[in-house]
């Protein structure tokens, strides 16, 4: 500890598990509205990964809430979350906004999409598998084009409800950060809104990355028109998201109130390595720079993939950063303005290092096992064995 | 108008939210505990478990009322707001049965120089010495009556 | 007629100081001649009379079995170079507890401030608890329910003040009751029965009789960050600019 802190203040209270839990549903938002660019904007370019970025978002979501489960001082007590909400936290009412967008919306459309998919596998495959899809199918097995077309539009409204569900799935991650007025780091009207935008960001360039993994893995061409978009998109949601951050700190720097020279010192001291290397630098300057390239200039195939690569991955770099100089960087300083701390954190500990990189790996399992049941390549889509 | 069998997939998903939904009233009928709400947004009983604590510090009241001669002396010393667990420690026990715990007298050595050495956050006006100087290392009660501590009140040993 | 015997002095004087508070309308759950609509806690704190011997500080941690290093209350110490109000150099060695030692200052101005929770009326704390672990009760006591929170740390987060702490073995958020379980057998607080100077005064701002009515309308007294508007309760006399 440096300088003077309250004396409840100097061990951190959110660890690196926090840092971890909106990434994840950052992303989760960030892959959802790049599936709701074709489906609802009519960006046919990007189809090719439209399903992919669903089970993307569905495999991030199912991990989301783990990091939660294990900081909690008494994890057998969460349901209380949803027995007894109280309506003034933000925190409550995540629960509910996590069901619905689960259940009602990313499930929903999941579901939906692959009906005719999930028939035609409870009809030729055998075993486990066969009754997983028979139960999936709810027991209907019209695939006929009336029914497939009534399942288009209800997903299409679904889509479009999904749009502001997962604003709010992650927009209200931002809020619990920026409603509270004890802390000078977090509390801005500004923070759902970046977080909003970085998460779109995050998102966007994971499921970009996804797509060249997986079409390397599977030999396939990658679709350079699709490729090509996406990166487009994340250029502009980039550039949205940089403009936020930099009038959130051009305006801290400006007004230079009680908090400020508390904060000033602590990024240049505490936070260094991860908001100026990490999260400026690498994680904001250079992706920029790069698509800004790739959108100037014209580049050949090769050259596009290769700064699309390192684009994606030095992005995702610089967003995980962005949340642990929120998260950890709001728990660094005194609130007495008067000194700082340090983080320990620790490795094989249940909020420590190792099972946050667990918890970061998890998702590309399952989402490993969500391909192999519901295969998104559209160039390989099974051929219906009956109709109605 | 939509055939019916165009959309039986939906109306059996619209029952699988619904038995989700009653679900998750049931489990609120039988989880929620039976005192959450009685005054507020929290659990009623937790007023009763928090007020149940035991009692560690008797209060000064209860110290004199059996033992009314050190009451007296110190009421006229310059103690007299100093009650008697700050310097004898929880008493509530002793209190409760006077025979089966015997307090400890409190260590002179550390107890008085909690408040007396001098400290230049201390307020002008409140006795402060600098105990080596002042004492030359002998124990405070060597000249002081702890319960009547003024020197002028005749209370030196 | 038989003496009075020592154990019923004894039993009496604690009821006899406690009756001319309350009226015989209890609360079930808590002592039955307390009711709760007839009080409304807050503490007065005097910084002209803190001479930072953290007996609080200690009594506190008996009364509550407060676990080594964490603290339901603790002791600030100040110094302020001249006009320097915005920076003080400020300490708190393992909060009081043990007192101070001997200050590196010999000029300045120097003073200790003992602080805990504002129980405040407008708690950002109360507000962000997921669950209702944390509340009011009816006479302005914020307080936790060990049994029920789930050890999310929003509210520890949210408090402006830094008097939450996570408890190390409970792994529940914990924080000064007010001694919830004495005042309302009529008690005061464990801190302000140790105080030595009376530095700390337990105040119910609906009893008209109680001296914080009169010491408030003749002294000049500030509460911790009020540009927050939390409504804390802790009125402190002689609070200079520089405490944060």
């Amino acid at each position: 500890m440096e300088g003077f802190m309250y004396p409840n203040e100097v061990e951190l209270q959110w660890s690196v598990l926090i840092v971890l839990y909106p990434f994840l549903t950052g992303l989760v938002a960030g892959a959802f509205i790049l599936a709701s660019l074709e489906r609802i904007f009519r960006v046919e370019e990007v189809k090719p990964t439209y399903r992919l970025a669903l089970l993307t978002a569905l495999a991030f979501l199912i991990v989301a809430p783990m990091p939660l489960q294990l900081h909690l001082g008494h994890p057998e007590r969460s349901l209380e979350m949803y027995l007894t909400p109280h309506r003034s936290s933000a925190m409550a009412m995540f629960g509910f906004v996590y069901l619905w967008y689960l259940m009602a919306v990313l499930l929903m459309e999941i579901w939906l999409d692959y009906r005719k998919d999930i028939v035609v596998f409870s009809q030729t495959t055998t075993g486990l598998k066969r009754f997983f899809y028979r139960v999936l199918t709810l027991g209907s097995n019209n695939i006929s084009a009336g029914s497939l077309h009534v399942d288009d539009r209800v997903g299409w409204v679904i889509t479009l409800i999904g749009i502001p569900s997962a604003f709010m799935l992650h927009g209200y991650v931002g809020f619990i950060f920026g409603s509270v007025k004890a802390n000078p780091w977090w509390s801005t009207p500004l923070m759902p809104v970046v977080f909003l935008f970085s998460a779109m960001v995050s998102g966007i360039a994971l499921v970009m990355l996804v797509y060249m993994v997986t079409c390397a893995l599977r030999k396939v061409a990658i679709d350079m028109r699709c490729l090509d978009t996406i990166a487009k998109y994340l250029f502009y949601t980039f550039v949205i998201d940089f403009t936020l951050e930099m009038l959130d700190l051009i305006h801290r720097i400006y007004e230079a109130d009680e908090s400020f020279r508390s904060l000033d010192f602590m990024v240049h001291t505490r936070l260094f390595v991860s908001q100026i290397v990490l999260q400026i630098l690498l994680g904001t300057a250079t992706p920029l720079v790069l698509l800004a390239a790739t959108q100037l200039v014209r580049l050949s195939v090769a050259v596009r993939k290769r700064l699309y690569a390192i684009a994606g991955f030095s992005t995702l770099i610089g967003i995980l950063a962005m949340r642990w100089n929120v998260v950890i960087g709001g728990q660094l300083f005194s609130k007495s303005f008067l000194g700082y701390t340090t983080y320990k954190m620790g490795f094989v500990t249940r909020e420590g290092l190792g099972p946050a990189i667990l918890l970061t790996l998890l998702p590309f399992v399952i989402l490993y096992i969500l391909i192999k049941l519901f295969p998104p390549w559209y160039e390989e889509l099974p051929s219906p064995t009956s109709g109605d | 108008m939509i055939p019916l069998k165009d959309i039986s997939h939906l109306l059996r998903m619209a029952v699988v939210f619904l038995l989700g939904l009653a679900l998750f009233l049931l489990l609120r009928s039988s989880f929620i505990p039976k005192s959450f709400g009685r005054y507020g947004h929290f659990r009623g009983d937790a007023l009763g478990e928090i007020t149940a604590r035991p009692i560690a510090y008797a209060g000064h009241q209860t110290c004199e009322g059996c033992h009314p001669e050190e009451a007296d002396t110190k009421s006229k010393g310059v103690h007299a707001h100093v009650n008697c667990e700050a310097c004898h420690g929880p008493l509530a026990k002793h209190a409760e049965d006077p025979a089966s715990i015997t307090p400890q007298l409190p260590d002179v050595a550390q107890l008085c120089v909690r408040c007396h050495s001098e400290n230049i956050a201390k307020p002008q006006g409140f006795p402060q010495v600098n105990a080596k100087e002042h004492s030359g290392g002998q124990l405070c009660d060597t000249c002081h009556q702890p319960h009547s501590p003024g020197l002028s009140q005749g209370a030196r040993k | 007629m038989t003496p009075i015997t020592r154990r019923q002095v004894l039993l009496l004087l604690p009821a006899a100081a406690a009756a001319w508070e309350f009226v015989l309308a209890g609360t079930p759950e808590t002592a039955p001649t307390y009711n709760s609509a007839d009080h409304w806690w807050g503490m007065l704190l005097d910084i002209t009379k803190c001479i930072g011997c953290g007996n609080c500080v200690r009594a506190c941690a008996k009364e509550n079995d407060v676990p080594d290093g964490y603290f339901r209350t603790w002791v600030e110490r100040y110094h302020v170079s001249d006009f320097h109000i915005e920076s003080p150099l400020v300490d708190s060695p393992d909060g009081g507890k043990e007192g101070f030692p001997p200050s590196a200052f010999t000029d300045g101005k120097n003073f200790f401030v003992p602080k805990f929770c504002n129980h405040c009326v407008d708690s950002p704390c109360t507000q962000v608890c997921p669950v209702g672990a944390t509340f009011h009760t009816a006479d302005g006591v914020v307080l936790v329910d060990q049994n029920y929170c789930v050890g999310c740390r929003y509210c520890i987060q949210a408090c402006p003040y830094g008097c939450r702490y996570f408890h190390p073995t409970k792994h529940v958020a914990d924080k000064c009751t007010l001694c919830y379980h004495r005042i309302v057998k009529g008690l005061t607080t464990a801190c302000c029965e140790n105080c030595p100077t009376g530095a700390r005064q337990l105040a119910d701002l609906k009893n008209p009789n109680d001296p914080i009515h009169a010491f408030l309308k003749t002294h000049s007294v500030q509460v911790l960050k009020p540009h927050l508007a939390t409504g804390a309760k802790n009125f402190y006399n002689g609070l200079d600019g520089s405490v944060r």
